[in-house]
């Protein structure tokens, strides 16, 4: 099992009326009535602290993401965060894992081959490479890409970043959406042929056949929990299998947002308040948005029409111990984690590559570390060794970490780390 | 590309809006004084979804167009465009003057106004769809474009149907409806009608202006209760409007 650290980098202090006098969490909310530039120069340190500590607990990787013009996660660079990163876990066995730079927004996307292979380098080769599409609300709505472009502008460049990390000569691309006549990346990455490559995606049935097709780690980003993801999993490994691929757990990866404490009661004392906070305002986007027509090709347009997700409920109806009941939160005392853990989202879903998310909508700083803390030292090490008597290889890991079971380091991390 | 076509006396084309053609009222109406073409937007025929993807932009649309106009046999015919098959309309004339004989525009995008922003109707609640494009969502007009089917898979085929005909229309739209007409537009010769339903909640009469500054000799008629789509809320009004000016 590898098991990261996951921090989007919401707004944590957004209004208590946010969801009712706002249109949406992307795109409209507006900054000069409830931001403030310096809080979030403590907000990106907090984030950077909070990623570092869980390195040096002994997480297995730490991962950032890109959004943009949003309180939910706003990095709108993820290699920003994940070059001080790469700088300040050197000598750690820990991946940084870039979930990730999105393609189709990066003109001409050379930019996030380039950058990559800085953070290869920098980090000594333990970058993982994700390569997303990015949200419809991220690449259409903030950055102006057609939607019935996305999915091509992705596809092209997803593969002129592949051959521009590996190709021996200097090259011409002439492509529909990018015309470069010389391709020549300086530096190239560490790791050879490429680095790992993970692509994330939230249940499109496209991502996941391009994901078998390209032989890359498939990472369901789910808010839901593995519950609702089942059947959607068991159609990827139905597809892998169907296109030849092994059952290699590894090749897949899940998102669970894991909230732990002494005990099941002190855990709702702790965090009911931001795990609803989280539902209730940093998901608050009007449904069109997650899908403008053009955005899905037309085969899952027709699959998705004909059989629409049943939405089994709105999160905004639901408190705490309804998302902890259905699974949408993993949450309570360690014992309770770990065996939900284990049941639900890594045997449940086949699942090798596990993020989880330790700091939800509104934790403050110090209840994250404490999160990130027990999760190490209590959850972690009953998790590590799954798959392990299986054989099985973690290709989409960085070479040089996989074989490596960091222990936790718990003696120092009480002190002076923090 | 598809055409359907209807009717007798010269030539007239017809470029429908964003949500795909339907052969409406308004159609049949011109079909008593013209021979009605009317294209289906590339990737909006039946089967045929993927063709958008042959097109990388708005140039290609142009020149999409004027082979048709080749294969239909029609050196120049009448234009009329409704909303984003007005703007094509425009651009076709644009490019090509010798094309249009006269060009009827009907509440058409392509045009942007900072003090006047168009809603972006692509990112529109479905339910809430009839309510901008009609001026009254209840009415025969609204009913006729998304009357609902009793069959779960025509419902859903028709959605499929209205959701990549919009799709496929903002490829030459998205993010704002102003690809550079602006730029092009004085070389527009034809005779140009502009019609605008009053009370249009998409693309505010204030365009008809707009359009009017930059065609000198453009004529701009608005018709009261209607929305969007005026020559659907009043089809033999708004076909009187638009005979009485192609025949001139």
């Amino acid at each position: 099992m590898k098991i990261s650290a996951f921090h989007l980098m919401p707004y944590r202090e957004l209004p208590s009326d946010f969801e009712t006098r706002y249109e949406s969490v992307w795109v409209t909310p507006p900054w000069w009535e409830l931001a403030d530039a310096r809080r979030v120069g403590q907000y990106y340190n907090w984030t950077l602290d909070e990623l570092l500590y869980a390195a040096r607990c002994g997480f297995d990787g730490i991962c950032t993401n890109e959004h943009h013009q949003n309180a939910y996660g706003f990095m709108p660079n993820p290699n920003l965060m994940g070059s001080i990163l790469a700088r300040l876990t050197t000598g750690l066995n820990v991946a940084i894992v870039q979930m990730g730079a999105t393609l189709p927004t990066s003109n001409p996307p050379i930019r996030v081959a380039e950058e990559y292979a800085m953070l290869d380098c920098i980090s000594g080769g333990r970058l993982v490479a994700g390569l997303p599409l990015g949200s419809p609300m991220d690449v259409n709505l903030c950055y102006g890409i057609t939607p019935m472009e996305h999915r091509e502008r992705y596809r092209e460049a997803f593969a002129l970043t592949l051959k521009a990390w590996q190709a021996r000569e200097i090259f011409p691309w002439n492509g529909r959406y990018y015309q470069l006549a010389n391709v020549n990346l300086w530096p190239r990455p560490i790791q050879q042929p490429h680095p790992p490559v993970w692509v994330p995606g939230s249940g499109s049935v496209s991502t996941f056949d391009f994901a078998v097709e390209h032989d890359v780690c498939y990472c369901f980003l789910s808010y839901s929990g593995a519950r609702s993801a089942k059947s959607m999993m068991q159609g990827y490994w139905e597809v892998a299998a169907r296109k030849g691929r092994d059952a290699n757990p590894y090749r897949a990866g899940f998102l669970q947002l894991v909230a732990v404490a002494e005990t099941d009661a002190r855990a709702e004392e702790l965090y009911a308040r931001h795990v609803e906070y989280f539902y209730h305002k940093c998901l608050h986007v009007p449904g069109p948005w997650f899908s403008p027509p053009g955005n899905q090709d037309y085969q899952s347009l027709v699959a998705t029409t004909r059989n629409p997700v049943r939405r089994p409920e709105n999160p905004k109806d639901l408190r705490y111990r309804d998302f902890v009941e259905k699974g949408y939160v993993i949450a309570g005392s360690p014992a309770t984690v770990r065996d939900r853990l284990k049941e639900e989202v890594v045997n449940g879903l086949h699942v090798g590559n596990l993020m989880l998310l330790v700091q939800i909508g509104s934790m403050p700083h110090e209840l994250v570390l404490e999160n990130i803390e027990r999760l190490a030292r209590e959850v972690l090490p009953h998790l590590r060794g799954i798959w392990d008597d299986e054989g099985w290889v973690n290709h989409w890991w960085p070479q040089g970490l996989r074989e490596t079971t960091a222990p936790p380091v718990t003696a120092w991390v009480s002190g002076d780390a923090r | 590309m598809r055409v359907l076509s209807k009717g007798d006396g010269p030539p007239l084309v017809f470029f429908h809006g964003p949500w795909g053609l339907q052969w409406d009222p308004f159609l049949d109406e011109l079909a008593g004084s013209f021979t009605v073409h009317a294209p289906e937007h590339p990737g909006t025929s039946p089967g045929r979804p993927d063709d958008i993807y042959q097109l990388d932009g708005l140039w290609d649309l142009v020149l999409c167009y004027d082979e048709l106009l080749e294969g239909l046999g029609l050196e120049s015919a009448a234009f009329v465009g409704h909303s984003f098959g007005a703007m094509v309309a425009c651009e076709v004339a644009a490019a090509y003057p010798g094309r249009a004989r006269r060009l009827a525009l009907i509440d058409p995008l392509g045009l942007w106004r900072e003090d006047a922003p168009i809603v972006n109707w692509m990112l529109l609640n479905p339910r809430d769809l009839p309510g901008h494009i009609f001026r009254d969502p209840d009415g025969d007009a609204a009913r006729r474009m998304f009357a609902p089917a009793q069959d779960p898979e025509a419902v859903a085929m028709a959605r499929v149907r209205l959701v990549w005909a919009v799709g496929a229309s903002g490829k030459f739209l998205w993010p704002l409806p102003d690809k550079g007409l602006k730029k092009r537009i004085h070389r527009v010769t034809a005779p140009t009608l502009l019609v605008w339903g009053k009370e249009d909640r998409l693309v505010p009469p204030i365009y008809g202006e707009e359009f009017a500054r930059r065609l000198p000799g453009a004529r701009v008629e608005i018709v009261d209760q209607a929305g969007h789509a005026p020559h659907l809320e009043h089809p033999e009004a708004v076909a009187r409007l638009v005979r009485d000016f192609l025949g001139q």
